[in-house]
């Protein structure tokens, strides 16, 4: 009997199981568990924020294996393109002052200057006409209608009005009771952009304020022909004016209305949201 | 000899100023009514003729609230109270304002209009809707600008407003036909809202009326037809 119990290892074991033995040999498994394992439980242990700031930008976030509540996100925005319009051109000269100072000139000026401070803040820009052309109002508007997340600027320059003052207008509030649901007709592309057009033309407005003493804090309502068949925000900027004794008087005006524009559109660009994505606007 | 010479020289003379004397008077008829008879110009012949009606010696004289350019800011407009012989038919009496807005304010530094701009006709639809019918010069003399151009519609939408309640919204053309814009801005192809507490409500909409009525037999293109020119 003593021999059948010695050719079975574990029998001593089970025998000596209230005994040292099996303790240690519990002990040194569980270390040796605990060792093997313990890189897996440091890897997982890190926080989902700290893990996806260890990727690389751009690199692809990697799921964390258990289930998460996704953080609230900020509304995604997607302002990119900025339309930049000289109005008039070709045989439309626009404004015309005393001194010969044509408006349809004046502008191409103007709109380098917008675009400079434009692209310093990151945007792309697009221009309806860069040199003595006159599209029509439907072209430019075609242009701005064909991207996908964009705004549009047309830009003048008044016959009359005091000046060194900037003005901004967009269409009137009751332009976008045209716009009672169902497809909207190239007729009225900026009826559910009414109220977009104006927060963006308030923020333009804000900054030239602070430029242009004697301009208005905030944008008019004009019913403008350019900015009816738009189908984004869409603003118009006037200067006044070609009445100014000395051309020099309107150059000097312009790196400040580019710069107005630039900054009112990166305080405008958080709240566009292009329509079909979350929250979107209008 | 010498003494004849003198003799022939002073009746010479004498003969010449009897002439004069005779030609002159019949000269300065000649000139007058050639001046008179001189052709006025197209936009004086309008004006004349739409502006003779608007005012009627019955009509009882009111205070009305004309809307020009502010003194004080260039950039917007200012009512200003003045006396006028109104009609109570609503067509004739916006008529009226509208002339006296073209005739303009004291001040012609502070007019909206230009001032050889003439309104050949208007028309008052049962919706509220206004047609007021202008010459050429509103559009070639008006300023180029958004600004400007804003006024001048402005000032016809809020004198009206004040004067003349039926009127909800305004149409306008340019010698009887719908242009663009009235001088490279402001959109003419849409109504215009007068009545802006309506508005605000939501009570005036800026889509064109349908047709009012189509005469029988006329094909279905017809434009709207419009009442009776007042």
């Amino acid at each position: 009997m003593r021999n059948v119990d010695r050719r079975f290892d574990i029998l001593p074991i089970v025998r000596i199981s209230s005994g040292r033995l099996f303790f240690r040999i519990s002990l040194i498994s569980s270390a040796i568990a605990l060792l093997a394992g313990l890189p897996f439980l440091v890897s997982n242990a890190q926080s989902p924020q700290s893990a996806a700031a260890a990727q690389q930008p751009g690199a692809p976030i990697t799921t964390p294996p258990y289930p998460t509540i996704p953080p609230p996100q900020a509304p995604r925005t997607g302002l990119n393109i900025v339309v930049l319009d000289p109005a008039h051109g070709g045989t439309d000269p626009g404004a015309r002052g005393a001194q010969g100072i044509r408006e349809s000139d004046l502008l191409l000026d103007l709109t380098f200057q917008v675009r400079r401070a434009l692209e310093a803040q990151g945007f792309q820009v697009l221009q309806t006409r860069s040199g003595n052309e006159n599209p029509s109002f439907d072209d430019r508007s075609t242009l701005a209608n064909a991207q996908r997340g964009a705004v549009f600027v047309t830009l003048h320059i008044s016959s009359t009005g005091l000046p060194g003052t900037v003005r901004v207008y967009t269409m009137p509030d009751a332009f976008a009771s045209v716009a009672t649901g169902g497809v909207i007709g190239w007729d009225h592309a900026q009826a559910p952009y009414v109220t977009l057009s104006r927060r963006f033309g308030d923020a333009v407005q804000g900054q030239l304020a602070q430029r242009f003493k004697g301009s208005p804090n905030n944008s008019q309502s004009a019913t403008i022909r350019q900015l009816r068949t738009t189908a984004a925000p869409a603003i118009a900027v006037e200067l006044a004016s070609v009445s100014v004794q000395d051309r020099a008087d309107l150059d000097r005006m312009m790196p400040g209305v580019g710069d107005a524009i630039a900054r009112g559109l990166a305080d405008f660009r958080p709240s566009y949201v292009l329509p079909g994505e979350a929250g979107a606007r209008p | 000899m010498s003494g004849n010479w003198r003799t022939w020289v002073v009746v010479g003379l004498g003969i010449a100023v009897a002439s004069a004397a005779i030609y002159f008077p019949i000269l300065r008829r000649r000139v007058k009514t050639a001046a008179k008879i001189a052709e006025p110009s197209e936009e004086q012949a309008r004006r004349e003729l739409t502006q003779a009606i608007t005012q009627n010696a019955s009509d009882p004289v009111v205070k009305v609230k004309m809307f020009w350019t502010s003194s004080e800011d260039q950039s917007a407009l200012a009512p200003v109270t003045i006396q006028l012989a109104l009609s109570k038919d609503a067509a004739l009496r916006a008529k009226q304002v509208i002339n006296t807005l073209l005739a303009g304010p004291v001040d012609s530094d502070l007019r909206t209009l230009p001032p050889d701009a003439a309104l050949l006709a208007f028309y008052l639809l049962p919706d509220g809707t206004a047609v007021a019918d202008f010459s050429e010069a509103l559009a070639t003399s008006t300023p180029s600008g958004i600004q400007s151009e804003q006024l001048a519609v402005d000032s016809i939408a809020r004198t009206l407003e004040a004067n003349v309640p039926p009127v909800k919204r305004l149409k306008i053309l340019i010698h009887g036909q719908e242009l663009d814009t009235l001088a490279g801005h402001v959109d003419l192809t849409q109504l215009f809202v007068v009545d802006t507490k309506a508005a605000r409500q939501g009570a005036v909409s800026l889509e064109m009326p349908v047709k009012v009525a189509i005469p029988a037999g006329s094909s279905a293109n017809v434009s709207p037809t419009l009442p009776a020119k007042r």
